[in-house]
């Protein structure tokens, strides 16, 4: 059985337009226009439990929304879905009871009190068994290694410490679905790389299924197997991660290291010169040219060093973003 | 503030093998002891403002005096002119005393902060933890607030301790029996309750005007009025009086200080009494009514 279940979920918010000036801000007093916008538009995905897969989006794709969706905390205007087997907008007891939403940020955390209280209050909520609350802290706290710090108050902490005991507190009750959003906005690398690393680990010993948003490729290149990449409310892409190379670079980097000491001229009839220094060069070109091109640079000149490489994965992400809804809605099937 | 230390945690963690064991929660006994249990756990935070609390209780006196020293010009006016001892049956020391325990029925009645909060929630998103741990939000104040005013009443009974020995002099007679303290104690509780599910539903209004501060202004200024933190409402001409007395506000600080002078007795203590539950009940409603149709509202269109 699927852990979360998708069908055309769709999200329309209704937007009140304020217009400018003083005329007709008065005249909003008594009769509002409004816009409408498709935030989530149709979107169908399954996740089994176990895997963990990353959320992929410019800001305002629609992504927190469907997360919103999942857990609850708003109903789609159309569509349905199921968690864990519950149509999450019902909020059943026990569907609450077993999964965890965690936005980077916000803090669900006691501000003045140290962390450790606000865990027994987690206790109390979740009503878990005192022995084995005492042991899944344990093991959060020496995962996370911050066993020295859960008695210091939470304004005390660093940013990245205060984000490893949120999701410590999303973690006590064992859930069995974890919903990030933003888990690593705002934190340095090292907290970055450690809240990755214990997120898997946490993964390969508890099975918790994941679902995250992030701005940030290095969480998604670090954590998920699967991507999907949502753009103006729709999913244009559902796979695996170098799948997207495939899909949406069109072009690939060769770069070339000449015998002497100067590249030769002419190189830009192959394809755009996008770096030249002393004798190597790089060159961005086409896909279905590149073999082509090659063979042609091979023939005209002496080539001490090639190499063809994909070009880096955010600079494919990000010309995605920026041709969002394009004519390619391409889908690729699961393999998961 | 925080040094360095080993960014990747070291291997070997004893992962227990067992699933997460959840108690049972659906049995009422359950329910209200891990509603008493976050009240506990409210109460350690609560205590961490505790300097904080004394001040506030230190400074709450000094509009006091000043209401003291008016009633006195107001008696003197009284005597002077008409031969005046009493107003509408309270004599002077009465009054103060009366001022003094309306401070006590408003310890347990008034809710700084709890409209306001519910509002902030619903702005600011933050209402979420209630829609996804399973929690009721309504329950979770309730709990939280009592540990607020356990400890807010355990830090103020020192100052007020004293303050109502320095009025001891000119204390009337208060004859205390079981049965008027038993009252008392019981109009203090359900005036938390009133004081609360009222101000919630209040709350419950920023789910269609986000803002909320300039609708409770007015109503806490109408209030110190007809809740008869002012004066006592038997000073009010007929049929006023009466009024104020059907309406709910009067449980907020007049009822228990009228108790325990001696203003209500007999049946028409009971008749007040069963009133005030029939209050409560519709403000519980009322709130949770209104709770029900703003997270439908929130569910449709913000979240």
């Amino acid at each position: 059985m699927p852990i979360i279940e998708a069908n055309d979920l769709t999200k329309v918010y209704r937007v009140s337009q304020k217009k400018k000036g003083l005329l007709a801000a008065v005249r909003g007093l008594y009769r509002r226009e409004y816009k409408e916008v498709r935030a989530v538009d149709g979107v169908r995905f399954t996740i089994e439990p176990g895997e963990m897969v990353g959320f992929l989006g410019p800001n305002g794709a629609g992504k927190t929304t469907t997360l919103k969706m999942l857990s609850g905390l708003i109903y789609p205007t159309s569509g349905t879905a199921r968690v864990l087997d519950f149509v999450p907008w019902e909020r059943a007891r026990a569907f609450r009871q077993q999964f965890s939403l965690v936005m980077g940020q916000k803090n669900q955390l006691w501000w003045d009190l140290p962390a450790s209280d606000s865990f027994e209050l987690h206790r109390e909520i979740y009503s878990l068994d005192k022995t084995r609350f005492n042991q899944t802290v344990g093991e959060l706290t020496e995962m996370f290694a911050v066993q020295g710090l859960t008695r210091q108050p939470v304004r005390e902490l660093s940013l990245g410490e205060r984000m490893k005991m949120e999701l410590i507190a999303a973690l006590l009750h064992q859930p069995q679905l974890l919903l990030l959003d933003e888990p690593t906005i705002g934190l340095d690398v090292v907290a970055q790389v450690t809240i990755q690393k214990c997120l898997k680990e946490y993964n390969a010993h508890r099975g918790v299924t994941v679902l995250l948003t992030s701005h940030n490729m290095r969480d998604v290149e670090a954590l998920c197997t699967r991507v999907m990449v949502i753009t103006h409310g729709k999913v244009i892409y559902d796979g695996p991660l170098a799948g997207i190379t495939e899909q949406f670079g069109q072009s690939k980097l060769v770069r070339l290291q000449f015998m002497g000491e100067t590249t030769p001229d002419g190189l830009d009839r192959f394809g755009e010169v996008t770096r030249r220094e002393g004798p190597a060069a790089e060159l961005k070109i086409e896909r279905q040219r590149v073999a082509q091109a090659v063979a042609d640079v091979l023939d005209h000149y002496t080539v001490v060093d090639l190499s063809v490489e994909d070009p880096p994965l955010d600079q494919v992400i990000a010309r995605v973003f920026q041709e969002g809804h394009t004519n390619h809605e391409l889908r690729s099937s699961t393999n998961s | 503030m925080s040094s360095v230390r080993p960014p990747i945690p070291e291997p070997g963690i004893q992962w227990s093998r067992d699933a997460v064991l959840t108690l049972p929660a659906d049995r009422p006994v359950r329910v209200l002891r891990k509603y008493w249990n976050i009240c506990r756990v409210s109460l350690i935070e609560r205590l961490t403002y505790r300097a904080d609390f004394f001040l506030a209780t230190l400074l709450r006196f000094l509009p006091m005096l000043t209401t003291i020293l008016l009633w006195q010009a107001v008696y003197a006016g009284a005597d002077a002119t008409k031969g005046q001892q009493e107003l509408s049956g309270f004599t002077f020391s009465e009054m103060v005393a009366y001022l003094l325990l309306v401070h006590i029925s408003r310890m347990f009645s008034s809710m700084p902060g709890l409209a306001a909060g519910i509002a902030r929630d619903v702005r600011e998103g933050t209402l979420k933890k209630y829609l996804i741990q399973p929690i009721d939000m309504i329950a979770y104040l309730v709990s939280y607030r009592a540990a607020h005013k356990m400890a807010y009443i355990a830090t103020s009974a020192l100052p007020y301790g004293l303050l109502f020995l320095l009025c001891w002099p000119i204390f009337p007679d208060i004859s205390l029996s079981y049965w008027k303290v038993a009252a008392y104690i019981v109009s203090l509780f359900l005036g938390f309750l009133i004081g609360f599910f009222f101000e919630a539903a209040i709350g419950m209004v920023g789910f269609w005007f986000l803002e909320v501060t300039s609708l409770l202004y007015i109503v806490n200024t109408l209030n110190f009025f007809v809740s008869g933190q002012m004066f006592p409402v038997d000073l009010l001409p007929h049929p006023w009086d009466w009024i104020l007395k059907l309406l709910p506000f009067q449980y907020m600080a007049y009822f228990p200080a009228a108790i325990l002078l001696g203003k209500v007795e007999g049946t028409d203590l009971i008749c007040q009494l069963l009133g005030e539950v029939v209050w409560v009940v519709v403000f519980i409603a009322l709130s949770r009514w209104l709770y029900r149709l703003g997270l439908k509202r929130y569910s449709a269109y913000g979240g």
